[in-house]
């Protein structure tokens, strides 16, 4: 492939095929997109189940002809059975966590970007990185399957031919064992209850492959940054986002294969007939469990808990990522506390792998442990508030220009510090006590995790498409998704709040049946509005989306007038990012208003000497950093 | 760097060591390349080190997450019931412990430019790493003739969980080591298929091993923590 030339221009071409470049391609950029586009397709399927779920609740045995027809049994006349409820809250957290939140933010942008904004012209693996889209992909479709196995009867009986473990059909629309698949109930099989047959089993080999797929794009982010960084790349001169993408793929690195862990062994209870998570004596459905004996359905959560906290983390890390450098570009400041900023996400990150025992303080776990869990959770908030008063103190006195970005990104910032103060509250093992299972740790998670992360990829697409696409997104219409959108979400999530604290419990069908929640109607049904108004603004994000892409604004290269790397080479960027001319970098990333600078920001390949010099240009705190001379 | 391009028909000569590093800038030495900086674009076989070593620590997850669940379910059951180790295990040992001795000569060899040592070293390792998965096939035959399955106790479950999944990435290793001997000649003749060849192997031979280190770990626990 390339000869061994020493300064020439050293260029791969660009694959010409239809398959090699937009299906089956190398190209970090193209599988990125393909990323997004994945994430883009899961999230509509999340969000319908969303939106089924609250009608649901507002309006019990609400007739929806299309369900008849699609789930005979799970939806009798059309109205949803309690079971069938309890598959969309399953299916609505599996897809979101893992095809939306872990593949938008790292995959998407993660993949597009990384490779741009530290010089390199592709990833380090970039066949890993093709099969690490396309195994994710599969996962997405054994998921999807997982629905139609136990929704559907007939796709059903193809699944129970291949033996007792895979019968399915039982009219759920897929697994009922929530997004955590607790045991012993999940490693059971069919006498468990309707769809833990072929549904969970298809969902365990889904996730499995999720996080082989992951861990492939792990390997690669984490090669990459370390060995194709640009000539004058310091580790301190790495945009944020480099950062946040770094902290996301250690953490996937090494918790992904505990939940790998946890599904084989998983798998094996069920189809192989071991003991790990089923104890002896259980009785389920009015019969003793036969054949299995001394297991600990406990040691599940701790795996799967091990993993599920960094992976809380892998969805909101690369948001933080997102935030800094958009807020930072917006106010024309340099980031308030570069190192801080840096110090800060790791610690964020590998304080997550120490935590997991917070989402167990009501498993009969010892007490002890959970006063150790609930410390170490609690200190979380020290590095956290480090970012928010960083973001909060580039903000101020700043001269901000309120762009769509800019917009979402202060959202971020908003939102993440109204969930993640409720974090503080659920930490506390005798507050947990009360509130363990209600709605007040659905609106903590949907906050901080889900709404927060989704805001930092709002922001992050409105931002990056000029790049992406060569044409700007519409200013208008994302100002008007922007505002619907976020008082939307705080409409929906604040009253989950007091849902909590009324006692209304999660993952319940309807609460027309209890006396103690006849009050709470009213706020039930307002969620339920705002929350069908949200949805539905949402289309207006996607329209935006797709006419922006033919229709738009033409963009310039640096439409921003942002100062890192990806803004320096053409829109949108060659096959090989810079055109054969890898970029070399002189300063850090946040370089705005310079004092004595000709312009308000100064690009990071821009030499010492023009404008002004490096080391005295060290506004972001990182601008000498030992790189002188 | 040693390099010399001596031309398109002959065989890159990249100096003993093979694997220097870089200068520009990727996070080791001369952490910021400067104008001395080393041409950018070539291709640095640290990459292909630093992905082995990546992929280690996420096996080394995997591993360490069973055998937490191993200690945790020994602790906690009345039916936990080790059998006797199968003596054949020990052969297993020998011959992957073997088998990492050869592989580092046959880096070696490449490193010393003796390309013939190099393939035969390479084949050698090959064919203990097969002995090595045979040994173990041995071994769960004699379990499964005195009547010791994988749903027999849980001590079982994780004899064969563990030796399977280990014999799994192992099995990985041997799909790498023929991809060494199959590219042996080829990419030869120009500087980045010298370095990418030099590379592979560096990565493939860390990667094995680990591959040795780790069955030691799991055959310790099997052996000593019943």
């Amino acid at each position: 492939m390339a000869e061994a030339t020493h300064a020439e221009v050293h260029r791969h071409p660009a694959p010409t095929g239809f398959i090699r470049k937009y299906i089956f391609s190398l190209d970090h950029k193209v599988i990125g997109i393909q990323y997004i586009l994945l994430a883009l397709s899961a999230v509509v399927v999340g969000m319908i189940m969303s939106v089924l779920m609250r009608v649901n609740l507002s309006w019990p045995g609400t007739q929806i002809k299309i369900m008849e027809t699609l789930f005979p049994q799970g939806a009798p006349g059309g109205a949803m059975t309690p079971e069938f409820y309890l598959s969309l809250v399953t299916m609505h957290g599996t897809i979101m966590v893992f095809f939306v939140l872990t593949t938008a933010p790292q995959g998407g942008f993660g993949n597009y970007f990384l490779p741009l904004q530290i010089g390199a012209e592709d990833m380090a693996f970039p066949f890993l990185n093709m099969m690490s889209f396309w195994v994710t992909f599969v996962g997405f479709v054994v998921l999807l399957l997982a629905i139609f196995a136990e929704g559907n009867a007939t796709i059903g009986s193809w699944f129970s031919k291949l033996g007792e473990s895979f019968a399915g059909g039982s009219g759920t629309v897929g697994p009922i064992g929530g997004w955590t698949g607790y045991t012993p109930l999940s490693a059971l099989g069919k006498i468990a209850g309707p769809g833990q047959g072929a549904g969970v089993n298809l969902w365990i080999i889904s996730i499995a492959i999720f996080c082989v797929g992951s861990l492939l794009g792990a390997l690669n982010f984490i090669t990459t940054l370390l060995n194709m960084r640009t000539r004058g790349m310091s580790l301190m001169r790495m945009p944020l986002t480099c950062w946040a993408w770094f902290t996301t793929a250690v953490l996937a690195l090494l918790s992904f294969p505990v939940l790998l862990a946890g599904g084989i062994l998983l798998m094996l209870d069920r189809m192989a007939g071991t003991s790990f998570f089923i104890p002896g004596g259980l009785y389920v459905s009015g019969s003793l469990v036969p054949l299995h004996n001394g297991g600990s359905p406990l040691l599940w959560q701790h795996l799967f808990w091990f993993f599920g906290h960094p992976e809380v983390y892998i969805a909101i890390v690369p948001g933080m990522g997102a935030t800094s450098h958009i807020i930072s570009t917006f106010a024309r400041k340099p980031i308030f506390g570069y190192r801080a900023m840096v110090f800060a996400i790791f610690a964020i990150g590998m304080l997550g792998f120490f935590v997991w025992g917070h989402h167990m303080f009501m498993s009969g776990m010892s007490p002890y442990s959970a006063i150790a869990f609930s410390i170490l959770t609690l200190s979380i908030g020290v590095p956290s508030a480090i970012k928010t008063f960083n973001w909060i103190g580039t903000l101020w006195g700043a001269k901000i220009r309120f762009t769509t970005p800019m917009l979402f990104a202060i959202g971020f910032v908003s939102l993440f510090v109204a969930g993640g103060i409720t974090g503080l509250v659920l930490g506390q093992t005798s507050l947990d006590f009360f509130f363990h299972d209600t709605y007040f740790v659905t609106a903590h998670f949907h906050l901080v995790m889900g709404v927060a992360s989704i805001f930092g990829m709002f922001a992050a697409t409105y931002f990056w498409f000029p790049k992406m696409f060569g044409r700007m997104m519409n200013e208008g219409w994302g100002k008007i998704h922007f505002w619907i959108t976020f008082i939307g979400v705080y409409a929906i999530f604040i009253p989950f709040h007091a849902m909590g604290l009324l006692g209304m419990p999660r993952r319940y069908a309807r609460f027309d049946e209890y006396e103690f929640l006849k009050h709470s109607h009213p706020l039930v049904l307002f969620v339920t509005i705002a929350a069908i108004i949200t949805v539905i603004a949402q289309l207006l994000f996607y329209f935006n989306l797709f006419w922006s892409m033919f229709k738009g604004q033409k963009a310039t290269d640096n439409p921003w007038e942002a100062t890192t790397l990806e803004w320096t080479t053409a829109t949108p960027p060659p096959h090989d990012n810079f055109a054969g001319i890898l970029p070399v970098v002189h300063r850090g990333p946040y370089e705005f208003s310079v004092p004595g600078a000709p312009k308000d920001f100064i690009m990071q390949t821009e030499p010492e000497g023009t404008g002004i010099s490096a080391d005295l240009g060290g506004t972001s705190g990182n601008g000498g950093n030992g790189h002188r001379g | 760097m040693a390099a010399t391009v001596t031309g398109a028909d002959q065989v890159v000569d990249v100096g003993i060591g093979g694997g220097s590093r870089p200068k520009n800038g990727n996070g080791f030495h001369r952490n910021g390349g400067g104008k001395d900086g080393d041409e950018p674009l070539r291709f640095s076989p640290a990459r292909y080190r630093l992905g082995a070593w990546v992929a280690i620590g996420s096996i080394l997850m995997l591993f360490v997450a069973l055998t937490s669940a191993y200690i945790v379910r020994s602790a906690s059951a009345t039916d936990w019931q080790p059998v006797a180790t199968p003596r054949v295990l020990w052969l297993s040992t020998a011959l992957i412990l073997i088998s990492s001795v050869t592989i580092e000569i046959s880096r070696r060899s490449l490193k010393q430019k003796s390309e013939a040592g190099y393939g035969r070293w390479l084949l050698v390792t090959t064919l203990l790493g097969v002995g090595f998965l045979g040994s173990q096939l041995i071994a769960w035959r004699q379990l499964v003739r005195q009547g010791v399955y994988l749903a027999s106790n849980p001590y079982s479950s994780f004899f064969y969980l563990f030796t399977a999944a280990h014999g799994l990435h192992l099995a990985g290793g041997l799909c790498a080591l023929s991809y060494l001997l199959a590219r042996k000649n080829s990419y030869r003749h120009t500087l980045d298929g010298e370095l990418r060849r030099i590379g592979a192997a560096d990565a493939v031979s860390i990667y094995w091993h680990f591959m040795d280190v780790l069955w030691i770990g799991l055959f310790g626990l099997l052996m000593f923590w019943k």
